[in-house]
C-alpha cells in the first residue's frame, strides 16, 4: 500500500499508552518492540509479498530474508517464525514446498526456528514470516537515535524495484537479476552484527518506501536533516539504463508524491531516472545506519570482516525545512 | 499516424509495446494511450530519453502520449503537471477549502489569530479532516514563514491532504517556499470540491 493511502488508514486507530511498549506505531519504525523485563525486550514483525522472482525456492529465500530484515534493524536476533502463505490451487504443491523450504533454510541461516504457519487459498501465492526476536532494552536501535554530525552508511545497492519491473517485462539483462537476487536473498544479519559492534546510534531497513522515503522517517524520527550523495550511493548494475527506459514501479512515484514535498533535490536538473531510483521501493534492502563520525572507520573494518558490501552515501545535520536533502 | 491502445495493460507492459512499435518505425508519429499516472511517466520517460519528442494530452481519465521519432525537444512540459493528488472519491473526511491567509474581514492581525486558532482546533479534531485546499492568498499558509507550519506538517504527517493552488504559488512567487503538501490545479481541486467529501469554505 502507498505510504499515503497508509497513513490515511493507520489515523483511525486509537493510541497505545502502554509503557512497556518500547517502538510501536507512531514512528513509523520497522518492527514492535515490547519489554518484558529489565533484560529482555521481544521484537515482532511482520511481512509478506507476491513472488518477484519465477523460482520458488529462490521466492522463499528471498521473502525470508526481508521478514527477518527487521529484527536486524533493530540490533536484535532473530529465534523464532511463523509462516503466512496464500497459495492457489490451480498451481502444484511442489511449487509451495519449494518456496517453504527456501523460507525455512534462510531462517535457519539465521539461526532461527520455523515453528508453524498459517495458509490461506488465493488465486495469487504470496508468501512471508512472522518473525520474533530478541534484544536488550537498552540496546534497541530504532531509526529515532540520529544525532547532527553522524555519518550515515548503507548495506546494499539500490534498485531491486525497477528490476523486477524489468524481470516483469523480460527486459531485464542477466548481470542485473543474478545482482538482484543475490542482493533480496542476502540476510542482513552480518550488516546487523557489524553495526552493534560498532555501536550505531539508528537504523532502519530499505523497503518499500524506498531509499528516500525510509531516510525521511529516519529524519522525522530523529528530528534531524538527512544529507545523501546521490554519487556515493550504491546501484545495482543496469540499474540507471532500465529506469531511463521507464521500467519504473508504480510505488516509485507513489513514494515521489508522498515523500518528494518532504526531500529537496539540490541540483533541480536530476534526471527523473535517478530520482526514480532513489524513490524505487526495495524487496529485501539494506540497512541505513546512522552512526557517530569517530565510530565510522571500525563500522566499516566491521562491515568488511563480515562480507559486507557497505557505503558511506550521506551525513546527519541540524533540522532544516526539508527532511532530506539530495546532492 | 499509428495509435497504441495501452488502457488496461499494467506496468511496464504500455512501455514494452510502445517500445516494440518504435522500434518497427522510422520516422512518424505514434500515439499511446494509458489510464495510469505510473503508465503515462513511464512511457514519457521512455520515450524522451529514446530521443523522441513527447507530448500528453488528458482526456477524461485517460492520457494521450504523442511520441514523434527523430523530433528530440528537451525542456518541453508535459500538459500534465507532475504531482497530482489522488481521485476525489478516495478521499475520506472534511474539505476545507482555504482561499485566504487571514479569516473572515477585518483587521488583519485579528485574521491572523483567528486562522492560527482554526488551525490549532483543527489539528486536534477527531477524525483530523481529509483534505485542506489552499487557494488564492491561502497559500501563504503552506510556504516559509507561516504561523500555523508546525499544525499542518503535523496534520499531513497523519495523513490529511494539503494542496496548495499552483497558479497561486507561481503569481505570489511562493513555488519554491512551499514546505507542506503538493501542487494541485484547478482540475483536481474541482473534482474534490465536487466529490462526496463535505466541503467547508474558509474566507
Amino acid at each position: 500500500m502507498g505510504p499515503a493511502t497508509l497513513s490515511q488508514v493507520l489515523r483511525h486507530l486509537p493510541p497505545i499508552n502502554d509503557p512497556r511498549l518500547l517502538v510501536g506505531p507512531e514512528t513509523s519504525d520497522d518492527a514492535a518492540v515490547y519489554k518484558i523485563d529489565d533484560n529482555t525486550a521481544l521484537i515482532h514483525t511482520v511481512d509478506f509479498f507476491t513472488p518477484v522472482v519465477d523460482d520458488p525456492y529462490l521466492f522463499g529465500q528471498i521473502a525470508a530474508a526481508n521478514s527477518l530484515s527487521d529484527v536486524y534493524a533493530m540490533g536484535g536476533k532473530p529465534f523464532l517464525a511463523l509462516n503466512i502463505v496464500c497459495f492457489p490451487n490451480c498451481l502444484s504443491p511442489d511449487i509451495l514446498a519449494e518456496i517453504l523450504r527456501g523460507g525455512a533454510e534462510k531462517v535457519a541461516e539465521a539461526g532461527a526456528i520455523v515453528a508453524g504457519g498459517h495458509t490461506v487459498q488465493d488465486d495469487e501465492p504470496k508468501y512471508g514470516l512472522a518473525v520474533t526476536g530478541l534484544v536488550h532494552p537498552d540496546k534497541v536501535i530504532s531509526n529515532a537515535g540520529a544525532v547532527p554530525g553522524d555519518m550515515l552508511v548503507l548495506t546494499k545497492p539500490l534498485g531491486t524495484g525497477i528490476v523486477n519491473t524489468a524481470i516483469k517485462g523480460d527486459l531485464a539483462p542477466e548481470e542485473s537479476v543474478k545482482a538482484a537476487v543475490n542482493a533480496m536473498s542476502s540476510l542482513n544479519r552480518g550488516a546487523s552484527e557489524a553495526m552493534i559492534n560498532a555501536g550505531a546510534r539508528a537504523c532502519t531497513d530499505i523497503t518499500g518506501f524506498g531509499l528516500v522515503g525510509h531516510a525521511v522517517e529516519m529524519a522525522r524520527g530523529s528530528g534531524v536533516t538527512i544529507t545523501l550523495r546521490t554519487k556515493s550511493i550504491p546501484l545495482l548494475p543496469g540499474v540507471k539504463e532500465l529506469a531511463a527506459m521507464g521500467l519504473i514501479p508504480a510505488g516509485a512515484y507513489a513514494n515521489r508524491d508522498y515523500f518528494g514535498t518532504m526531500a529537496h533535490f539540490a541540483n533541480e536538473d536530476t534526471p527523473p531516472e535517478i530520482r526514480a531510483i532513489l524513490y524505487d521501493p526495495q524487496t529485501s534492502g539494506g540497512l541505513l545506519i546512522a552512526i557517530d563520525k569517530s565510530k565510522l572507520d571500525s563500522l566499516m573494518e566491521e562491515m568488511e570482516r563480515m562480507g559486507v558490501a557497505a557505503a558511506v552515501v550521506g551525513t546527519v545535520r541540524q533540522k532544516e525545512a526539508a527532511a532530506v536533502e539530495i546532492i | 499516424m499509428k495509435e497504441l491502445d495501452c488502457r488496461g495493460l499494467a506496468c511496464p507492459q504500455p512501455v514494452i509495446t510502445t517500445k516494440k512499435a518504435l522500434d518497427t518505425m522510422v520516422s512518424d508519429t505514434l500515439i499511446t494511450i494509458v489510464d495510469n499516472e505510473t503508465a503515462r511517466e513511464n512511457v514519457s520517460l521512455f520515450a524522451r530519453n529514446a530521443g523522441c519528442g513527447v507530448s500528453v494530452e488528458q482526456k477524461g481519465a485517460d492520457f494521450y502520449i504523442t511520441i514523434t521519432k527523430g523530433e528530440e525537444t528537451p525542456g518541453v512540459k508535459e500538459t500534465v503537471p507532475e504531482v497530482k493528488p489522488a481521485a476525489a472519491g478516495e478521499n475520506a473526511g472534511t474539505v476545507y477549502f482555504i482561499s485566504s491567509n487571514v479569516l473572515g474581514q477585518g483587521s488583519p492581525d485579528l485574521g491572523m489569530t483567528l486562522m492560527k486558532s482554526l488551525m490549532n482546533t483543527l489539528s486536534e479534531t477527531d477524525p483530523l479532516p481529509g483534505t485542506l485546499i489552499f487557494l488564492n492568498s491561502g497559500v501563504y499558509l503552506t510556504c516559509e514563514g507561516s504561523v500555523v507550519l508546525e499544525k499542518l506538517l503535523m496534520m499531513g504527517s497523519r495523513g490529511v491532504k494539503i494542496l496548495s493552488c499552483g497558479t497561486c504559488l507561481e503569481y505570489y512567487k511562493l513555488k519554491e517556499k512551499l514546505q507542506v503538501g503538493i501542487i494541485s490545479n484547478m482540475y483536481d481541486i474541482n473534482n474534490i470540491l465536487t466529490g462526496p467529501g463535505k466541503v467547508i469554505t474558509v474566507a
